[in-house]
């Protein structure tokens, strides 16, 4: 029997730029019933799964994500949440889930303070519902932030390891640690490049897997989250 | 009629002002007896901005004429906010590129964001969905102690700006020049996605109908931008600074949604973006191209701060604003939208029959904080006429640049070391890596980016074109091109090198040309010697373009580039837009397989140096014999070169361009580290390095599986093209025999390092 396609959700803020990237990924290439859930409505729709996208929410004014966390849309997101619906934060969008307390940490500007777009590899550190493909397997994803240096405290970071929420970790392109000032390319704590929340249903990213997931564009790495997460569903 | 009155505190105009705000004695007289009258100070300063050089374009537009405009799959050629090209399908592509020189001179981080502002503008205004951006830059010698500064703060700038709105910037180009020391250039494209049927124009069209402001508050930032962007700079050149625009790259993420949304309900009849010379130049221009009249209510106007004199409303240049004329009883669509998406919109004035410029406001009311009472009087009453179509239009004197004295032999001894000079080429920062100024852009976002920087000649983009039968996946070719060096030594020549080289790079990654906008930077026209390489260049365009089937249809004009006396080296940029007519058609630069032949299109090198990145390193000069162009010759290399991609004959194509073939090759061995031996094709008996950097043009290198061989000896024959195959692609080491041996390690860190000197 054929099984219902997952329902995603791309969550709209003014200044999101890369919600078509999440849109057309999700709908056309995974197959997803997909759409926008703009900030000033206070629903996401039927979805099974959420996508906060890239970009610049209120022009990352004050600070980047700062300002989305007081959107209506805001409250269903919590709620979501709370119910134990994945939630996959890219980028601007993992900025926006620290700044609204679902994800530990903050994102601080990078290291050498420029704005930057390139690949880099990561390694998955622990399993979730985006990442299933297996502890140590290493992607290619292309990063785009100037805002991007995961910050957290000494003991945040000791509980993040703890609870297995360290979802990866910038590394060489053959999965090595330390990845060493190239391959980190924003000083992140750690070399970490994604969270989970403690019960692993938010994850936030600063690399977009959503820009890796077709081979015109060089790269599939990307669709392993989004299969990840469609096998976690159990659905098509 | 009442006589258009000042504002309390405004002067009367007089001469002096007239030449303050850039105007002629001339243009003072001519103000004088067409008005019959003095001109208010608000309308002295509408009059000089719109006759200024950057508005009226006054020494260029007798030679703009020339250049080819039409061409079947031309859809909107010059004369609107930008050109439009067709895709197919109903879709069509909308382009254009613009200069923000003197701003990015004296600000370079909102200079640069402002031009990029601004061209996004001039192309979603059209009705158009920006898809990607491309810069060409020029910046002063390495070591000038401005360019680290100017260089970090132009690129952040472009990235600031475009990164935030989400138009990926996808490609350009970047020059070093003593000639750019006190004068650097920043030209911006972008080119948008519409629907044929569904595009916009910026008219005033129905008599009576709303005019509504929608975006940013007006504040004092920019007034008389265009004034400043038409003279040369001296040493008063830092107190300009407010002259520069500040830009809100949010706040044009919204306009541009808000606007997308309201030009697909069908309410407006024109929009038009507000760009130099701000309400001033969108409302007359909206009315010329209409033959109407407007008439504007300044104390309507938006704005951000206390005591806004209408001169001051009607000159300032803050960006991210839109004027748009609202067809009858729809003004209510646009101000729903607008709330959507946070904007201010208010209507601000009506059009009318008049053919006139009226603009009325209050003394003694200030908006802002509410004091006084409005009751307004006339403060701007001008003919539309005479600020367009009857603006000052000048066939300037031109004076041949004086013979040099013959330079032709400059190719001199071969130097012993040949691999050392190649790598010194190659780690140079004209020819080395762009990776430090591209990383900082995002060049990947909305999903399209295929061939993306440093992978091909031009830029690839799949764009997503959706009408009621769903979504059409395109793939258009883009790139930015021009060797000033080769315009200084022959205009005529350079500027059609930069056409040639510029299709060349569309059709080397697969793509066929369908259109060309220009950004056309040159020094004062007021001296003849200038005026004359522009009137040349305009030749060179015009040969160029013809032969190549690239017609112009959109572009901008920057003149009086030049500090103290010193102009820049002549620099007419071009950017052309192509497209692919199947994505597997694409190739990039780069050496792809071990044991491929690698073969030598065009007729190859005589030897000539003149112009070259070498030449220039060896003697500190732009000196040499031009190179020459056989257009014919070029046409024909290039057809055969999109044959070849559409046959999918090839894996690779590079065309040789700056630092020539010895470059070239050096590029698509590094691209993905794989080695070639080469035996260098002459039809001379010119010295080795001679053939080495020689920059002459027409010539591609490709890469093929030798099985294809004869096949595309074929092709070549049918059209003409000379072929010779030079070698092979093997090893980790460029072998040019009897020339040199360089391991592709050692040029790919040397490549990698080449901006380092000037940025850390």
């Amino acid at each position: 029997m054929l099984r219902a396609p997952m329902r995603v959700a791309v969550v709209q803020f003014p200044g999101s730029n890369a919600d078509w990237d999440a849109l057309h990924t999700v709908r056309d290439i995974v197959g997803a019933d997909a759409w926008y859930a703009f900030h000033k409505s206070t629903t996401l729709g039927d979805a099974d799964a959420v996508v906060i996208p890239g970009g610049f929410s209120y022009g990352d004014y004050l600070r980047a994500g700062a300002i989305a966390g007081f959107s209506p849309i805001v409250a269903s997101i919590r709620e979501f949440a709370s119910r134990g619906g994945p939630i996959l934060g890219i980028c601007n969008g993992f900025q926006v889930l620290t700044e609204m307390g679902l994800l530990p940490g903050a994102l601080a500007r990078n290291a050498h303070l420029r704005f930057e777009c390139r690949d880099v590899h990561l390694r998955v550190e622990n399993e979730g519902p985006f990442t299933d493909m297996g502890q140590g397997t290493v992607l290619r994803l292309p990063i785009a932030h100037a805002d991007g240096r995961y910050h957290t405290t000494e003991s945040g970071l000791a509980e993040l390891e703890e609870h297995g929420q360290v979802a990866f970790r910038y590394c060489t392109q053959h999965g090595e640690l330390p990845a060493g000032s190239d391959a980190n390319p924003n000083g992140s704590v750690g070399d970490i490049a994604g969270v989970y929340n403690r019960d692993k249903n938010v994850l936030g990213m600063m690399p977009h897997p959503e820009r890796a997931s077709e081979a015109i564009l060089g790269n599939e790495d990307g669709l392993t989250l989004f299969d990840s997460l469609r096998r976690h569903l159990g659905l098509s | 009629m009442t006589t258009p009155a000042n504002f309390p505190g405004e002067p009367d105009s007089s001469p002096k002002i007239a030449r303050e705000f850039g105007l002629s004695n001339e243009e003072w007289e001519r103000v004088l007896s067409t008005l019959s009258r003095t001109p208010s100070y608000a309308e002295l300063g509408v009059i000089s901005v719109m006759w200024s050089e950057h508005c009226s374009y006054k020494s260029s537009r007798l030679h703009l004429g020339r250049l080819p405009t039409t061409g079947p799959q031309v859809v909107q050629g010059p004369g609107e906010n930008a050109g439009a090209v067709d895709i197919g399908d109903g879709f069509c592509a909308v382009f254009k590129m613009e200069s923000h020189n003197h701003p990015s001179y004296i600000e370079p981080y909102q200079g640069a964001a402002t031009g990029v502002g601004g061209i996004l503008r001039d192309v979603f205004t059209m009705g158009a969905r920006p898809v990607a951006s491309l810069n060409s830059l020029r910046f002063g010698r390495p070591d000038h102690p401005k360019t680290p500064h100017l260089l970090k703060g132009v690129v952040a700038g472009i990235g600031g700006y475009g990164n935030c709105i989400g138009v990926p910037t996808v490609g350009g180009e970047v020059q070093f020049d003593a000639s750019y020391d006190g004068n650097i250039l920043v030209n911006a494209f972008t080119v948008g996605i519409a629907k044929t049927d569904d595009l916009f124009f910026g008219v005033a069209e129905g008599v009576g109908n709303a005019i509504l402001y929608v975006g940013a508050k007006t504040g004092r930032d920019g007034i008389h931008g265009a004034t400043m962007a038409s003279a040369e700079f001296g040493e008063e050149t830092d107190s300009k600074l407010p002259t520069v625009q500040v830009g809100d790259p949010f706040m044009e993420k919204l306009l541009l949604e808000a606007c997308l949304e309201i030009f697909a309900t069908d309410c407006l009849s024109g929009v038009q973006d507000m760009g130099a010379a701000g309400l001033t130049s969108s409302s007359v221009e909206m009315a010329d191209r209409a033959g109407n009249g407007i008439e504007l209510d300044l104390d309507a106007i938006p704005r951000r701060t206390k005591a806004l004199s209408p001169y001051e409303m009607l000159l300032s240049e803050s960006q991210e604003r839109m004027l748009m004329v609202a067809k009858e009883g729809r003004e209510q669509e646009v101000f729903d939208i607008c709330a959507k998406w946070d904007l201010d919109a208010s209507i601000v004035g009506r059009v009318t029959d008049t053919g006139r410029f009226v603009c009325k406001a209050t003394p003694e009311y200030d908006p802002f904080d509410g004091t006084g009472k409005p009751d307004p009087v006339v403060v701007v009453d001008l003919p539309v006429d005479l600020l367009t179509n009857a603006a000052p239009k000048y066939d300037r004197p031109q004076t041949p640049r004086p013979d040099r004295p013959s330079l032709v032999t400059m190719a001199g001894q071969t130097p012993e070391d040949l691999g050392a000079e190649l790598l010194q080429l190659i780690g140079s920062p004209n020819i080395g890596s762009r990776s430090w100024i591209w990383r900082q852009y995002d060049h990947i976002v909305r999903d399209g980016t295929v061939i993306g920087p440093g992978e091909g000649d031009a830029a690839v983009v799949r764009v997503f074109c959706e009408d009621e039968d769903g979504t059409k996946e395109k793939f258009i070719a883009i790139s930015a091109d021009c060797n000033g060096r080769h315009v200084e030594l022959d205009p005529f020549v350079g500027a059609a090198m930069a056409v040639a080289e510029c299709t060349r790079n569309i059709v080397c990654v697969g793509a066929k040309p369908l259109g060309l906008t220009d950004c056309l930077n040159f020094g004062n026209p007021e001296v003849p010697e200038q005026m004359w390489r522009f009137a040349q260049a305009i030749d060179g365009l015009a040969a160029a373009c013809t032969a190549l089937n690239a017609p112009v249809v959109s572009g901008n004009v920057s003149l009086y580039n030049e500090t103290d006396g010193n102009a820049i080296l002549p620099t007419p940029t071009v950017a052309v837009v192509g497209q692919l007519e199947d994505p597997e058609h694409r190739l990039g630069l780069g050496f792809v397989r071990e044991g491929d032949i690698i073969v030598h299109l065009g007729r190859p090198s005589r030897g000539v140096l003149g112009g070259s990145e070498w030449l220039v390193q060896q003697t500190g000069k732009v000196v040499g014999a031009s190179v020459g162009i056989d257009l014919e010759a070029e046409a024909a290399l290039q057809h055969a070169m999109i044959e070849l991609a559409k046959s999918k004959l090839l894996r690779s194509a590079h065309d040789v361009s700056d630092g020539g073939l010895g470059i070239c090759l050096a590029e698509s061995c590094i691209a993905l580290g794989l080695g070639a031996k080469i035996t260098l094709p002459a039809d001379d008996d010119a010295p080795p390095h001679a053939l080495l950097f020689s920059e002459e043009p027409s010539r591609i290198i490709v890469s093929l599986s030798a099985s294809h061989a004869g096949e595309l000896g074929e092709l070549c024959d049918r059209y003409g093209v000379p072929f010779q195959k030079i070698g092979t692609v093997t090893g980790a080491t460029l072998d040019i025999e009897g020339v040199c041996a360089v391991p592709v390690e050692e040029l790919a860190e040397r490549h990698a390092k080449a901006l380092d000197a000037i940025v850390s």
